[in-house]
């Protein structure tokens, strides 16, 4: 089956049947491995034991960022090319983002509150997070508003593309402003400034957290396809009695 | 000490986590039970899709064996 096989929502639905158990089997491994060398990855010479709300903090906010960069390119799909599944992927990738987004935001404040003695300050980096929670809200609660599905996606999606202005401002506001929060230490030009004992737990994680991601998404597009049918055959009811 | 000072934290952090991605997993799976109820449901109302038969067979059977 090719990728274009996949616009039909019956080949799709299929294609997510089969794969969703091996994702879902394969998410659990990465995670029981990943948990278990964060655990018992050594403290960090300055942070200590904290060290380890990064093993969370910063996966969450990769697949924060993750989420509305799928949202940007279903927003392309659904405007330029309309693929018919382009605003079912960028609907169902909303509330997994979004909660992506505020756990990077609950343990940044839980593991800012030991290291900079405050839980939030209004920095570039953790307001345009902040930001991007909204955003999410907010395409959400446009989802909910219009009724139609796809006068629904074509606002949602200029909405979408309006807010992915935010994704560079989130990762070089710590280049362009004076902030608390760190500067990059992972992908950063010369090499990643984190040991490789803590680095490589990080990794796994953030591959098990996206291993999750993807799973999670296949899942909830599979049921907005479910929806819509259910949605089609309730309008042909309901023409039927009229 | 400083392990023992900021356990709350820590333990805080990967509540959430596990809250949040509990919270995820049982909105996917719930949601996808009740679609799939709702759609064998019209489906064993004689409603069907003209462009899947072989699927609204399938899910009426999967409706009569959960019935």
């Amino acid at each position: 089956m090719g990728l274009a096989d996949l616009a039909n929502p019956s080949r799709f639905l299929a294609f997510a049947n089969r794969t969703i158990p091996w994702l879902g089997g394969v998410t659990v491994i990465a995670f029981a491995f990943g948990l278990n060398q964060a655990m018992v990855a050594p403290d960090d010479y300055q942070q200590g034991a904290t060290v380890k709300i990064m093993f969370l903090h910063v996966p969450s906010a990769w697949l924060g960022m993750l989420g509305w960069g799928l949202m940007t390119l279903a927003a392309l799909g659904t405007l330029v090319w309309r693929h018919p599944l382009a605003d079912v992927a960028a609907k169902t990738a909303a509330p997994i983002g979004a909660a992506f987004t505020l756990l990077c935001l609950v343990t940044g404040s839980l593991w800012g509150r030991p290291e900079w003695g405050t839980y939030w300050v209004w920095d570039a980096r953790l307001t345009s997070e902040l930001v991007l929670f909204l955003l999410y809200l907010g395409v959400i609660a446009l989802w909910r508003t219009v009724e139609d599905p796809s006068r629904a996606a074509r606002a949602a999606a200029i909405l979408t593309l309006v807010g992915a202005i935010d994704l560079p401002i989130i990762k070089f506001s710590v280049d362009w402003w004076n902030t608390l929060h760190q500067g990059a230490s992972v992908f950063r030009p010369g090499g990643s400034t984190i040991y490789p004992t803590i680095l490589i737990p990080l990794l796994i994680m953030a591959l098990a957290f996206t291993l999750l991601f993807v799973t999670l998404h296949l899942a909830a597009m599979r049921n907005e396809i479910l929806r819509r049918r259910v949605r089609t055959l309730r309008i042909m009811q309901a023409s039927a009695a009229s | 000490m400083e392990a023992t000072n900021h356990l709350g934290f820590i333990v805080a952090s990967y509540a959430a986590a596990f809250a949040v991605v509990g919270g995820l997993i049982a909105w996917v799976m719930l949601d996808f039970r009740a679609q799939r109820r709702a759609l064998a449901d019209l489906e064993m109302r004689g409603l069907t899709r003209r462009s899947a038969p072989m699927r609204s067979e399938r899910t009426t059977e999967q409706a009569k064996e959960e019935a």
